[in-house]
Protein backbone atom coordinates (compact mmCIF):
# COMPACT_ATOMS: atom_id res chain seq x y z
CA UNK A 1 0.00 0.00 0.00
CA UNK A 2 1.23 3.31 -0.56
CA UNK A 3 1.66 5.47 1.82
CA UNK A 4 0.11 9.41 1.94
CA UNK A 5 2.37 11.36 -0.18
CA UNK A 6 4.02 14.52 1.52
CA UNK A 7 2.06 17.10 -0.79
CA UNK A 8 -1.26 15.35 0.75
CA UNK A 9 0.18 15.57 4.80
CA UNK A 10 1.23 18.93 3.80
CA UNK A 11 -2.05 19.83 2.96
CA UNK A 12 -3.86 18.73 5.94
CA UNK A 13 -1.84 20.73 7.72
CA UNK A 14 -2.28 23.75 5.85
CA UNK A 15 -6.27 22.80 5.88
CA UNK A 16 -6.73 22.69 9.98
CA UNK A 17 -4.29 25.86 10.08
CA UNK A 18 -6.90 27.33 7.80
CA UNK A 19 -10.13 26.42 9.43
CA UNK A 20 -8.89 27.19 12.69
CA UNK A 21 -8.05 30.95 11.68
CA UNK A 22 -11.20 31.17 9.87
CA UNK A 23 -12.98 29.63 12.82
CA UNK A 24 -11.23 32.71 14.97
CA UNK A 25 -11.90 35.25 11.90
CA UNK A 26 -15.19 34.46 12.11
CA UNK A 27 -15.87 33.89 15.81
CA UNK A 28 -13.61 36.64 17.46
CA UNK A 29 -12.40 39.06 14.50
CA UNK A 30 -15.42 39.69 12.55
CA UNK A 31 -17.60 42.55 14.17
CA UNK A 32 -20.75 41.54 15.49
CA UNK A 33 -24.08 42.75 13.12
CA UNK A 34 -25.71 45.26 14.32
CA UNK A 35 -29.39 44.11 13.31
CA UNK A 36 -29.13 40.56 13.54
CA UNK A 37 -26.34 40.33 16.53
CA UNK A 38 -23.82 37.48 17.15
CA UNK A 39 -26.35 34.69 15.09
CA UNK A 40 -25.13 36.34 11.67
CA UNK A 41 -21.49 34.98 12.24
CA UNK A 42 -23.20 31.66 10.84
CA UNK A 43 -23.25 33.44 7.67
CA UNK A 44 -19.18 32.76 7.38
CA UNK A 45 -19.69 29.29 7.09
CA UNK A 46 -22.84 28.60 5.97
CA UNK A 47 -21.62 30.40 2.38
CA UNK A 48 -18.30 28.39 2.59
CA UNK A 49 -20.32 24.92 2.84
CA UNK A 50 -22.41 25.62 0.37
CA UNK A 51 -19.44 26.96 -1.69
CA UNK A 52 -17.83 23.90 -1.45
CA UNK A 53 -21.13 21.80 -2.33
CA UNK A 54 -21.34 23.97 -5.05
CA UNK A 55 -17.95 22.88 -6.12
CA UNK A 56 -18.80 18.97 -5.55
CA UNK A 57 -21.88 19.50 -7.39
CA UNK A 58 -19.97 21.22 -10.70
CA UNK A 59 -17.12 18.46 -10.08
CA UNK A 60 -19.46 15.49 -9.70
CA UNK A 61 -21.54 16.66 -13.25
CA UNK A 62 -17.82 16.94 -15.39
CA UNK A 63 -16.88 13.82 -14.43
CA UNK A 64 -20.13 12.28 -14.67
CA UNK A 65 -19.65 13.47 -18.66
CA UNK A 66 -16.01 12.70 -18.40
CA UNK A 67 -16.88 9.00 -17.68
CA UNK A 68 -19.14 8.57 -20.45
CA UNK A 69 -17.18 9.70 -22.99
CA UNK A 70 -14.13 8.30 -21.96
CA UNK A 71 -15.07 5.02 -19.97
CA UNK A 72 -11.84 5.47 -17.56
CA UNK A 73 -12.82 3.87 -14.13
CA UNK A 74 -10.49 7.16 -12.30
CA UNK A 75 -13.86 9.64 -13.62
CA UNK A 76 -15.83 7.59 -11.89
CA UNK A 77 -14.00 7.48 -8.43
CA UNK A 78 -13.70 11.20 -8.91
CA UNK A 79 -17.21 11.28 -9.27
CA UNK A 80 -18.23 8.88 -6.06
CA UNK A 81 -15.85 11.84 -4.28
CA UNK A 82 -17.18 15.01 -5.49
CA UNK A 83 -20.69 13.95 -4.74
CA UNK A 84 -19.65 12.60 -1.04
CA UNK A 85 -18.27 15.56 -0.34
CA UNK A 86 -21.01 17.72 -2.17
CA UNK A 87 -23.77 15.85 0.11
CA UNK A 88 -21.84 16.62 3.20
CA UNK A 89 -21.15 20.21 3.44
CA UNK A 90 -24.85 20.89 1.31
CA UNK A 91 -26.14 19.21 4.32
CA UNK A 92 -23.85 21.89 7.32
CA UNK A 93 -24.78 24.78 4.93
CA UNK A 94 -28.61 23.76 5.23
CA UNK A 95 -28.26 23.36 8.98
CA UNK A 96 -26.56 26.29 9.67
CA UNK A 97 -28.72 28.33 7.71
CA UNK A 98 -31.60 26.70 9.27
CA UNK A 99 -29.87 28.03 13.04
CA UNK A 100 -29.70 31.64 11.22
CA UNK A 101 -33.08 31.34 9.80
CA UNK A 102 -34.55 30.78 13.39
CA UNK A 103 -34.25 34.11 14.78
CA UNK A 104 -33.65 36.20 11.46
CA UNK A 105 -36.96 34.78 9.52
CA UNK A 106 -38.56 33.37 12.25
CA UNK A 107 -38.53 29.63 10.65
CA UNK A 108 -36.07 27.26 11.00
CA UNK A 109 -37.23 26.68 6.69
CA UNK A 110 -39.22 28.10 4.45
CA UNK A 111 -39.69 26.45 0.55
CA UNK A 112 -37.48 29.79 -0.76
CA UNK A 113 -35.55 28.65 -4.28
CA UNK A 114 -31.73 27.89 -2.78
CA UNK A 115 -33.40 25.87 0.30
CA UNK A 116 -35.60 23.46 -1.91
CA UNK A 117 -32.93 23.62 -4.19
CA UNK A 118 -30.30 22.53 -2.01
CA UNK A 119 -32.83 19.78 -0.41
CA UNK A 120 -33.62 18.25 -3.90
CA UNK A 121 -30.09 18.03 -4.69
CA UNK A 122 -29.23 15.85 -1.26
CA UNK A 123 -32.50 13.89 -2.33
CA UNK A 124 -30.38 13.57 -5.72
CA UNK A 125 -27.15 12.42 -4.36
CA UNK A 126 -29.21 10.16 -1.88
CA UNK A 127 -31.07 8.31 -5.09
CA UNK A 128 -27.58 8.40 -6.59
CA UNK A 129 -26.30 5.97 -3.60
CA UNK A 130 -29.09 3.89 -3.53
CA UNK A 131 -28.63 3.67 -7.14
CA UNK A 132 -25.29 2.39 -7.31
CA UNK A 133 -25.41 0.03 -4.37
CA UNK A 134 -28.09 -1.68 -6.05
CA UNK A 135 -25.49 -2.88 -8.87
CA UNK A 136 -23.03 -5.39 -8.51
CA UNK A 137 -21.25 -4.85 -11.65
CA UNK A 138 -18.83 -1.98 -11.23
CA UNK A 139 -18.59 -1.31 -14.95
CA UNK A 140 -22.35 -0.86 -14.97
CA UNK A 141 -22.41 0.77 -11.28
CA UNK A 142 -20.19 3.41 -13.10
CA UNK A 143 -22.16 4.05 -16.20
CA UNK A 144 -25.76 4.83 -14.39
CA UNK A 145 -24.00 6.42 -11.67
CA UNK A 146 -22.39 9.20 -14.73
CA UNK A 147 -25.73 8.81 -16.04
CA UNK A 148 -27.48 10.16 -12.96
CA UNK A 149 -25.17 12.55 -12.14
CA UNK A 150 -25.52 14.18 -15.43
CA UNK A 151 -29.48 14.37 -15.19
CA UNK A 152 -28.98 15.73 -12.05
CA UNK A 153 -26.66 17.99 -12.46
CA UNK A 154 -29.06 19.73 -15.36
CA UNK A 155 -31.98 19.21 -13.60
CA UNK A 156 -30.96 20.87 -10.55
CA UNK A 157 -30.78 24.52 -12.15
CA UNK A 158 -33.54 24.20 -14.07
CA UNK A 159 -35.55 23.43 -10.95
CA UNK A 160 -33.81 26.35 -9.41
CA UNK A 161 -35.28 28.75 -11.93
CA UNK A 162 -38.60 26.99 -11.74
CA UNK A 163 -39.07 27.93 -7.86
CA UNK A 164 -37.35 31.33 -8.71
CA UNK A 165 -40.07 32.13 -10.65
CA UNK A 166 -41.25 32.31 -7.42
CA UNK A 167 -40.71 35.36 -4.61
CA UNK A 168 -37.84 34.83 -2.84
CA UNK A 169 -37.11 36.27 0.76
CA UNK A 170 -33.44 34.63 0.90
CA UNK A 171 -31.29 37.37 1.36
CA UNK A 172 -28.41 37.97 -1.56
CA UNK A 173 -25.61 39.38 0.43
CA UNK A 174 -23.39 39.66 -2.85
CA UNK A 175 -24.42 41.09 -5.93
CA UNK A 176 -28.19 42.96 -6.26
CA UNK A 177 -31.17 41.31 -4.10
CA UNK A 178 -34.68 41.34 -4.62
CA UNK A 179 -36.88 44.13 -2.50
CA UNK A 180 -38.80 41.19 -0.54
CA UNK A 181 -35.33 39.90 0.73
CA UNK A 182 -34.99 39.10 4.55
CA UNK A 183 -32.09 39.35 6.56
CA UNK A 184 -29.89 40.77 3.95
CA UNK A 185 -27.11 43.54 5.35
CA UNK A 186 -23.78 45.21 4.34
CA UNK A 187 -20.73 43.55 4.71
CA UNK A 188 -18.00 46.25 6.69
CA UNK A 189 -13.76 45.61 5.77
CA UNK A 190 -13.10 43.65 8.40
CA UNK A 191 -17.10 41.07 7.60
CA UNK A 192 -14.96 40.91 4.28
CA UNK A 193 -12.05 39.86 5.27
CA UNK A 194 -13.61 37.08 7.69
CA UNK A 195 -15.64 35.72 4.95
CA UNK A 196 -13.50 35.66 1.66
CA UNK A 197 -11.02 33.73 3.96
CA UNK A 198 -13.70 31.64 4.79
CA UNK A 199 -14.25 30.93 1.03
CA UNK A 200 -11.14 30.42 0.73
CA UNK A 201 -10.24 27.88 3.71
CA UNK A 202 -12.68 26.19 2.59
CA UNK A 203 -12.10 25.55 -1.05
CA UNK A 204 -8.55 24.34 0.79
CA UNK A 205 -10.28 22.08 2.53
CA UNK A 206 -12.40 20.72 -0.28
CA UNK A 207 -9.68 20.02 -2.33
CA UNK A 208 -7.95 17.90 0.73
CA UNK A 209 -10.90 16.18 1.47
CA UNK A 210 -11.30 15.92 -2.43
CA UNK A 211 -7.94 14.25 -2.53
CA UNK A 212 -8.20 11.98 0.05
CA UNK A 213 -11.52 10.41 -1.38
CA UNK A 214 -9.94 9.96 -4.41
CA UNK A 215 -7.40 8.06 -2.78
CA UNK A 216 -9.67 6.30 -0.75
CA UNK A 217 -11.45 5.17 -3.66
CA UNK A 218 -8.02 3.81 -5.86
CA UNK A 219 -7.46 1.83 -2.46
CA UNK A 220 -10.65 0.25 -2.21
CA UNK A 221 -10.84 -0.63 -6.06
CA UNK A 222 -7.39 -2.33 -5.53
CA UNK A 223 -8.42 -4.32 -2.44
CA UNK A 224 -11.85 -5.28 -4.16
CA UNK A 225 -8.93 -6.65 -7.19
CA UNK A 226 -7.05 -8.22 -4.81
CA UNK A 227 -9.79 -10.31 -2.88
CA UNK A 228 -11.29 -11.64 -6.97
CA UNK A 229 -7.77 -12.70 -7.35
CA UNK A 230 -7.66 -14.63 -3.82
CA UNK A 231 -11.37 -16.14 -4.56
CA UNK A 232 -9.81 -17.69 -8.08
CA UNK B 1 -36.58 15.17 -46.39
CA UNK B 2 -37.08 11.68 -45.28
CA UNK B 3 -34.08 9.80 -46.63
CA UNK B 4 -34.46 6.08 -46.29
CA UNK B 5 -32.53 5.69 -43.10
CA UNK B 6 -34.87 8.28 -41.41
CA UNK B 7 -37.90 6.19 -42.38
CA UNK B 8 -36.33 2.89 -40.89
CA UNK B 9 -35.50 5.25 -37.87
CA UNK B 10 -39.64 5.70 -37.38
CA UNK B 11 -40.56 2.46 -38.89
CA UNK B 12 -38.19 1.12 -35.66
CA UNK B 13 -39.48 3.19 -33.67
CA UNK B 14 -43.32 2.99 -34.50
CA UNK B 15 -42.20 -1.20 -34.15
CA UNK B 16 -41.20 -1.09 -30.89
CA UNK B 17 -43.81 1.46 -29.55
CA UNK B 18 -46.65 -0.61 -31.63
CA UNK B 19 -45.51 -3.81 -29.96
CA UNK B 20 -46.12 -2.58 -26.61
CA UNK B 21 -49.53 -1.45 -27.31
CA UNK B 22 -50.42 -5.02 -28.92
CA UNK B 23 -49.48 -6.42 -25.92
CA UNK B 24 -51.35 -4.04 -24.04
CA UNK B 25 -53.98 -4.19 -26.38
CA UNK B 26 -54.15 -7.77 -25.00
CA UNK B 27 -53.91 -7.93 -21.43
CA UNK B 28 -54.81 -4.53 -20.71
CA UNK B 29 -52.98 -5.37 -17.37
CA UNK B 30 -51.13 -1.96 -17.68
CA UNK B 31 -53.15 0.78 -17.99
CA UNK B 32 -56.19 -1.12 -15.88
CA UNK B 33 -53.64 -1.07 -13.17
CA UNK B 34 -52.67 2.64 -13.45
CA UNK B 35 -56.45 3.43 -13.69
CA UNK B 36 -57.26 2.03 -10.51
CA UNK B 37 -54.45 3.29 -8.57
CA UNK B 38 -55.63 6.48 -10.20
CA UNK B 39 -59.30 6.68 -9.08
CA UNK B 40 -57.34 5.28 -5.61
CA UNK B 41 -55.20 8.30 -5.05
CA UNK B 42 -58.01 11.00 -6.19
CA UNK B 43 -60.14 9.19 -3.13
CA UNK B 44 -57.35 8.70 -0.66
CA UNK B 45 -56.68 12.98 -1.40
CA UNK B 46 -60.32 13.40 -1.03
CA UNK B 47 -60.51 12.27 2.29
CA UNK B 48 -56.96 13.60 3.22
CA UNK B 49 -57.80 17.40 2.02
CA UNK B 50 -61.20 17.51 2.43
CA UNK B 51 -62.56 18.67 -1.42
CA UNK B 52 -65.13 20.66 -0.26
CA UNK B 53 -65.56 23.62 -3.07
CA UNK B 54 -63.32 26.60 -1.71
CA UNK B 55 -60.27 24.08 -1.06
CA UNK B 56 -60.85 22.34 -4.66
CA UNK B 57 -60.67 25.65 -6.41
CA UNK B 58 -57.05 25.93 -5.39
CA UNK B 59 -55.71 22.14 -5.00
CA UNK B 60 -56.87 20.66 -8.08
CA UNK B 61 -54.19 21.04 -10.20
CA UNK B 62 -52.28 19.74 -7.46
CA UNK B 63 -54.32 16.80 -7.26
CA UNK B 64 -54.35 16.28 -10.75
CA UNK B 65 -50.17 16.18 -11.22
CA UNK B 66 -50.00 14.28 -8.13
CA UNK B 67 -51.98 11.48 -9.29
CA UNK B 68 -50.37 11.64 -12.67
CA UNK B 69 -47.17 11.32 -11.03
CA UNK B 70 -47.79 8.57 -8.95
CA UNK B 71 -49.41 6.68 -11.91
CA UNK B 72 -46.68 7.40 -14.00
CA UNK B 73 -44.31 5.70 -12.10
CA UNK B 74 -46.52 2.99 -11.80
CA UNK B 75 -46.92 2.22 -15.59
CA UNK B 76 -43.31 3.28 -16.42
CA UNK B 77 -42.08 0.70 -13.98
CA UNK B 78 -43.97 -2.36 -15.02
CA UNK B 79 -43.32 -1.73 -18.52
CA UNK B 80 -39.32 -2.18 -18.47
CA UNK B 81 -40.05 -4.57 -15.59
CA UNK B 82 -41.97 -6.39 -18.51
CA UNK B 83 -39.18 -6.29 -20.90
CA UNK B 84 -36.67 -7.60 -18.32
CA UNK B 85 -38.20 -10.49 -17.08
CA UNK B 86 -39.73 -11.95 -20.42
CA UNK B 87 -35.93 -11.22 -21.43
CA UNK B 88 -36.91 -9.24 -24.54
CA UNK B 89 -34.89 -6.20 -23.57
CA UNK B 90 -32.07 -8.94 -25.18
CA UNK B 91 -34.23 -9.64 -28.04
CA UNK B 92 -35.07 -5.91 -28.69
CA UNK B 93 -31.38 -4.66 -27.93
CA UNK B 94 -30.41 -7.53 -30.74
CA UNK B 95 -32.35 -6.14 -33.28
CA UNK B 96 -30.41 -4.13 -35.85
CA UNK B 97 -31.58 -0.86 -35.32
CA UNK B 98 -30.18 2.40 -33.61
CA UNK B 99 -30.64 1.60 -29.32
CA UNK B 100 -32.48 5.43 -29.00
CA UNK B 101 -35.51 3.65 -31.86
CA UNK B 102 -35.75 1.39 -28.67
CA UNK B 103 -36.14 4.54 -26.56
CA UNK B 104 -38.24 6.70 -28.79
CA UNK B 105 -40.66 3.71 -28.91
CA UNK B 106 -40.84 2.35 -25.37
CA UNK B 107 -41.08 7.04 -24.46
CA UNK B 108 -44.02 6.35 -26.81
CA UNK B 109 -45.95 3.88 -25.84
CA UNK B 110 -45.28 5.05 -21.91
CA UNK B 111 -46.87 8.35 -23.23
CA UNK B 112 -49.51 6.69 -24.82
CA UNK B 113 -50.29 5.04 -21.66
CA UNK B 114 -50.22 7.77 -19.47
CA UNK B 115 -52.41 9.88 -21.92
CA UNK B 116 -55.30 6.73 -21.99
CA UNK B 117 -55.00 7.05 -18.25
CA UNK B 118 -55.27 11.20 -18.12
CA UNK B 119 -58.44 10.89 -20.61
CA UNK B 120 -60.46 8.77 -18.49
CA UNK B 121 -59.15 10.13 -14.63
CA UNK B 122 -60.14 13.88 -16.14
CA UNK B 123 -64.00 13.48 -17.09
CA UNK B 124 -64.07 11.24 -14.19
CA UNK B 125 -62.63 13.69 -11.79
CA UNK B 126 -64.77 16.58 -13.45
CA UNK B 127 -67.58 14.16 -13.03
CA UNK B 128 -66.84 13.93 -9.10
CA UNK B 129 -66.38 17.19 -8.24
CA UNK B 130 -68.64 19.03 -10.56
CA UNK B 131 -65.37 20.88 -12.42
CA UNK B 132 -65.00 21.37 -15.61
CA UNK B 133 -61.49 20.73 -16.73
CA UNK B 134 -61.98 20.72 -20.36
CA UNK B 135 -60.12 23.77 -21.18
CA UNK B 136 -57.58 23.35 -24.36
CA UNK B 137 -54.73 24.96 -22.13
CA UNK B 138 -54.98 22.49 -19.82
CA UNK B 139 -54.80 19.46 -22.03
CA UNK B 140 -51.61 21.24 -23.68
CA UNK B 141 -49.99 21.09 -20.52
CA UNK B 142 -50.90 18.04 -19.48
CA UNK B 143 -49.58 16.68 -22.99
CA UNK B 144 -46.38 18.86 -22.57
CA UNK B 145 -46.03 17.23 -18.77
CA UNK B 146 -46.65 14.14 -19.96
CA UNK B 147 -44.19 14.08 -22.64
CA UNK B 148 -41.09 15.50 -20.06
CA UNK B 149 -42.17 13.36 -17.65
CA UNK B 150 -42.21 9.94 -19.77
CA UNK B 151 -39.04 11.03 -21.34
CA UNK B 152 -36.51 11.11 -18.15
CA UNK B 153 -39.15 8.15 -16.98
CA UNK B 154 -38.28 5.69 -19.68
CA UNK B 155 -34.62 6.33 -19.12
CA UNK B 156 -34.64 6.05 -15.41
CA UNK B 157 -36.86 3.00 -15.27
CA UNK B 158 -34.40 1.50 -17.96
CA UNK B 159 -31.72 1.86 -15.08
CA UNK B 160 -34.47 1.03 -12.32
CA UNK B 161 -35.67 -2.14 -13.75
CA UNK B 162 -31.59 -3.27 -13.58
CA UNK B 163 -30.98 -3.32 -10.28
CA UNK B 164 -31.23 -5.11 -7.03
CA UNK B 165 -33.95 -3.01 -5.38
CA UNK B 166 -35.85 -2.47 -8.68
CA UNK B 167 -39.57 -2.37 -7.08
CA UNK B 168 -38.63 0.99 -5.42
CA UNK B 169 -35.64 2.56 -7.54
CA UNK B 170 -37.57 4.22 -9.70
CA UNK B 171 -39.97 6.97 -7.72
CA UNK B 172 -36.87 7.39 -5.80
CA UNK B 173 -34.64 8.20 -9.12
CA UNK B 174 -37.21 10.12 -11.06
CA UNK B 175 -39.17 12.45 -8.36
CA UNK B 176 -36.04 14.75 -7.26
CA UNK B 177 -35.68 15.31 -11.59
CA UNK B 178 -39.21 15.73 -12.18
CA UNK B 179 -39.46 18.97 -9.42
CA UNK B 180 -39.49 21.29 -12.61
CA UNK B 181 -42.03 19.29 -14.89
CA UNK B 182 -43.66 19.47 -11.48
CA UNK B 183 -43.69 22.92 -10.38
CA UNK B 184 -44.64 24.32 -14.15
CA UNK B 185 -47.28 21.83 -14.80
CA UNK B 186 -48.96 22.24 -11.64
CA UNK B 187 -48.92 25.95 -12.21
CA UNK B 188 -49.89 26.35 -15.61
CA UNK B 189 -52.49 24.20 -15.00
CA UNK B 190 -53.42 26.03 -11.98
CA UNK B 191 -53.65 29.08 -13.67
CA UNK B 192 -56.17 27.92 -16.57
CA UNK B 193 -58.11 26.26 -14.01
CA UNK B 194 -58.28 29.96 -12.26
CA UNK B 195 -58.41 31.82 -15.47
CA UNK B 196 -55.38 33.67 -15.20
CA UNK B 197 -53.70 36.07 -17.58
CA UNK B 198 -51.98 34.19 -20.40
CA UNK B 199 -49.03 36.50 -19.45
CA UNK B 200 -48.56 34.58 -15.94
CA UNK B 201 -49.04 31.29 -17.32
CA UNK B 202 -46.28 31.60 -20.71
CA UNK B 203 -43.50 31.56 -18.43
CA UNK B 204 -44.28 27.99 -16.97
CA UNK B 205 -45.37 26.26 -20.38
CA UNK B 206 -41.78 27.70 -21.85
CA UNK B 207 -40.23 26.07 -19.31
CA UNK B 208 -42.19 22.53 -19.56
CA UNK B 209 -41.24 23.01 -23.11
CA UNK B 210 -37.36 23.91 -22.43
CA UNK B 211 -37.43 20.57 -19.95
CA UNK B 212 -39.69 18.18 -22.38
CA UNK B 213 -36.63 19.42 -25.11
CA UNK B 214 -33.35 19.07 -22.99
CA UNK B 215 -34.25 16.01 -21.16
CA UNK B 216 -35.59 14.61 -24.10
CA UNK B 217 -32.16 15.43 -25.93
CA UNK B 218 -29.96 14.18 -23.02
CA UNK B 219 -31.94 10.73 -22.96
CA UNK B 220 -31.18 10.30 -26.21
CA UNK B 221 -27.44 10.73 -25.82
CA UNK B 222 -27.13 8.76 -22.98
CA UNK B 223 -29.26 5.26 -23.44
CA UNK B 224 -26.91 3.76 -25.21
CA UNK B 225 -25.03 3.54 -22.20
CA UNK B 226 -28.11 2.20 -19.88
CA UNK B 227 -28.74 -0.92 -22.27
CA UNK B 228 -25.05 -1.59 -22.84
CA UNK B 229 -24.51 -5.26 -21.44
Amino acid sequence: MQSKSLTLKALDIVSLILLAVSTYLALVFAPTEAVMGQVQRVFYFHVATAWVGMLGFIAAGLSGIAYLRSGDPKWDRIEVAAVEISLVFFFIAIVLGAIWARPVWNTWWTWDPRLTTAAITELIYIAYFMLRQGIEDPDRRARFGAVYTLVGAVSVPITFMAIRLFRTIHPVVIGTQSAEAQGGFNMTGDMKIAFFFALFAFTVIFVDLFWHRIRIGELADQVEQLKLKVMR
Amino acid sequence: MPTPSHASFAKAVAAVAWKDLAAELRSRELVSAMLVFSLLVILIFNFALELDIATRRSVTAGVLWATFAFAGTLGLNRSMAVEKDRGCLDGLLLAPVDRSAIYFGKVLSNLSFMLIVEAIVLPVYSLLYNTNLFHPGLLAVILLGSIGYTAVGTLLSSMAVQTRTRDVMLPILLFPVAVPILIAAVKASGGYLSGADMQDILPWLNLLIAYDVIFTAIAFMVFDYVVEE
